[in-house]
């Protein structure tokens, strides 16, 4: 068991041709990802790394079925090929690409949701899950199969936090980078919903970041509300001083919310235990694994 | 990338929103000048930042002679850091009433969001936490924008339906305005209510997406390379870079990761010197230009490079590690922590460099912190 993506998963890349798409591609199969098609407009008809390519996501879903999308396209053209691929009907979408302008997000954003798929990202380095499939750019070395769930705002520090984990024995089920850009397709009440309804999947790891309030509804609306799996929380950027800014409008907006602290608060009172290092994550997932019901109940 | 007051106003002109008619002035006597044009003015700093009225960059002037003097005085100061090299003068306004209009992202809605208040002015932040009734927000639909009828709901919301039929237009002028320069903030505050009836955009300020520059090449903003040398630099060379208090530099790529990694090195009782991000899938040159930046900066006592490679290839890194030691004769403790895609190879070359990667990140902000607090760090008239 697992959340969103498996070995029997279909999984075409946009921009498959280019140097990141081709590169990571390749990875991903080598992960054993089952991966059936390309979308590079204008190189329809042709095969790259053992897969047709199709110049419409439309096209490639009509030939092979695919269900999931790599997107590995500049920015500049990123929010056009989240929307090409859920007007597609392909289920759940991974935007890598970073840059992407706002404004082009929020509408893209609001496509997918109208089209009733999921998306994951874009600035974020997608998902694996352990031993079967991965869509991204998570290297396959540190994966392992297990029982921890991971979802995390930060690319990075995911691979800090997958490593530890592994080091000490403890594998993952799902980990599911979101993004750090300030508009995202899954948050982390969704992905948090999915580890709960996933049997395989025994312990939490969250790690949030600064900024916005994604963290703080999380622990509001889905950890504090009987969760019944032990939550292990990171919150990075304590030390970093306040982002500079100009004008009004985002402090009006956000308040209060979005420092370390209104998040190490929010998660601690929901029943989250956060951890002041990763090495402290890894041996509190150790700890969780090991007595999950009474981790759950604290 | 920001814009000053004058440049907002002349955009919001354009727009069709109300703005006095203002001078800008480089020197006192343009500053007279515009005085003797315009009557009674406010002579106020260009700067790419708030407070300016707290800090004295704002003063009113009833003749040429005043506003020459005010000139004088403001031309030359500097406020938060940045240098006041020009003043805009502009038609003093009697103000019955300021109210704030702005538009900006709302991340958590994942939507824009037009707030309107008839409490605006310089404590629009306090007034929006001490009475948040006050504040009334829209979350148009991103694709149609706001309908008028909405907008007219937003301001009956704000309590400021006497003024409804002025307000509407100027609501949708400004999100056009806001869409066209895919602004991640643009404001009008105070929006101020004049003893003739009319609105007028008193003060403006404009923040575009810095991704969205791609469609925005025409344009130029305010020079906010004043404020720090370093940073202007680190933007020369496209880096993501903010300047710190500390004399650790730090090198990492994803903001996560190296945010962390700061944390590390407070952990470990040091400061960090920057936050420097080189992104995903950096090549050698981009490592070679981030340690170029630290080297050349006399406060930086040692550097701590943490990659963990996603897109990011760790014989690249290594490769800009090993060039830019070598090219800038670099003597400044260097510990390097690596890990991640092709990461055997990066280690491998590190290690026949002489520079032995780190096995963890926090052993390797324990080491960088010894190091620089006992080690061979340059004199500081070295530089």
């Amino acid at each position: 068991m697992s959340i969103l993506l498996s070995s029997q998963s279909k999984v075409l890349v946009q921009g498959l041709t280019g140097r990141e798409g081709t590169f990571h591609a390749e990875q991903m199969k080598a992960y054993g990802t089952n991966l059936v098609a390309g979308v590079s407009p204008g190189k329809g008809g042709t095969t790259h790394l053992g897969v047709p390519i199709f110049d419409t996501v439309a096209q490639a879903k009509g030939e092979t079925g695919a269900e999931v999308s790599g997107i590995f396209v500049p920015a500049p053209f990123a929010a056009d090929a989240i929307m090409e691929a859920a007007a597609a009907g392909i289920g759940l979408i991974v935007c890598i690409t970073e840059g992407i302008p706002l404004y082009d997000m929020v509408r893209a954003r609001a496509f997918v949701e109208d089209a009733g798929v999921k998306l994951i990202g874009p600035n974020c380095p997608g998902l694996v899950t352990a031993g079967q499939a991965k869509v991204g750019i998570i290297p396959n070395h540190i994966n392992h199969e297990g029982s921890v769930g991971i979802v995390s705002r930060s690319g990075t520090l995911t691979y800090e936090v997958i490593q530890g984990l592994s080091q000490a024995g403890l594998g993952q089920t799902t980990s599911v980078g979101i993004g750090g850009d300030p508009i995202l397709g899954m948050s982390f009440s969704e992905v948090l919903r999915l580890f709960k309804a996933d049997a395989a999947t025994r312990v939490v790891v969250m790690i949030g970041e600064i900024g916005g309030s994604d963290e703080e509804a999380a622990a509001e609306s889905v950890i504090g509300r009987d969760y019944g799996k032990p939550v292990i929380g990171f919150i990075s950027g304590r030390t970093a001083p306040p982002g500079k800014r100009m004008g009004h409008a985002g402090a009006i907006i956000s308040g209060n919310t979005g420092t370390a602290s209104s998040k190490v608060q929010a998660l601690t009172r929901a029943g989250a235990e956060i951890c002041d290092t990763i090495e402290e994550v890894v041996a509190a997932a150790g700890a969780a694994v090991d007595q999950p019901s009474s981790a759950a109940h604290r | 990338m920001k814009f000053l007051e004058y440049q907002v106003k002349e955009r919001f002109r354009a727009a069709g929103i109300p703005v006095p008619d203002g001078r800008l002035a480089r020197n006192p006597d343009e500053a007279a000048l515009a005085a003797g044009a315009l009557g009674s003015v406010v002579v106020k700093a260009q700067v790419p930042t708030g407070g300016r009225g707290k800090a004295g960059g704002i003063k009113l002037a009833g003749t040429p002679l005043d506003a020459k003097r005010a000139a004088a005085e403001i031309l030359g100061m500097t406020i938060k850091g940045y240098p006041v090299r020009e003043v805009w003068c502009e038609t003093s306004q009697e103000i019955l009433r300021e109210l704030y209009l702005g538009l900006t992202l709302d991340r958590d809605a994942r939507k824009p969001v037009l707030i309107l208040s008839a409490r605006g002015g310089m404590d629009i932040e306090e007034v929006a936490q001490t009475h948040p009734e006050t504040i009334a927000k829209l979350h148009p639909d991103p694709w149609r924008g706001p309908l008028a009828f909405e907008v007219r709901d937003l301001i009956f919301r704000a309590g400021l339906g006497p003024l409804q039929a002025q307000l509407t237009p100027l609501v949708s002028k400004l999100y056009a305005l806001g869409r066209t320069y895919d602004a991640l903030t643009i404001e009008i505050n105070p929006l101020a209510l004049t003893r003739d009836g009319g609105l007028v955009a008193a003060d403006g300020k404009l923040e575009i997406d810095e991704n969205a520059m791609f469609r925005h090449k025409d344009l130029h903003g305010a020079d906010e390379s004043d404020e720090d040398p370093m940073e202007a630099e680190a933007k020369r060379r496209k880096l993501t870079y903010v300047r710190l208090d500390g004399a650790i530099g730090v090198i990492g790529n994803g903001a996560g990761l190296v945010m962390n990694t700061l944390d590390l090195v407070e952990r470990e009782g040091g400061h960090a010197a920057d936050f420097l991000d080189i992104g995903g899938g950096a090549k050698a040159e981009v490592v070679h230009s981030a340690l170029e930046l630290l080297a050349g900066d006399p406060r930086v006592k040692g550097i701590l490079i943490n990659i963990f490679g996603g897109i990011t290839r760790g014989d690249e890194v290594a490769h800009g590690i090993i060039d830019a030691t070598r090219d800038l004769d670099l003597k400044l403790p260097l510990v390097v922590r690596m890990t991640g895609t092709r990461e055997e190879e990066g280690r491998r070359l590190l290690k026949e460099a002489g520079i032995p990667p780190e096995a963890s990140a926090s052993a390797a902000a324990r080491k960088i912190v010894e190091l620089a607090a006992t080690g061979t760090g340059r004199p500081a008239a070295a530089s």
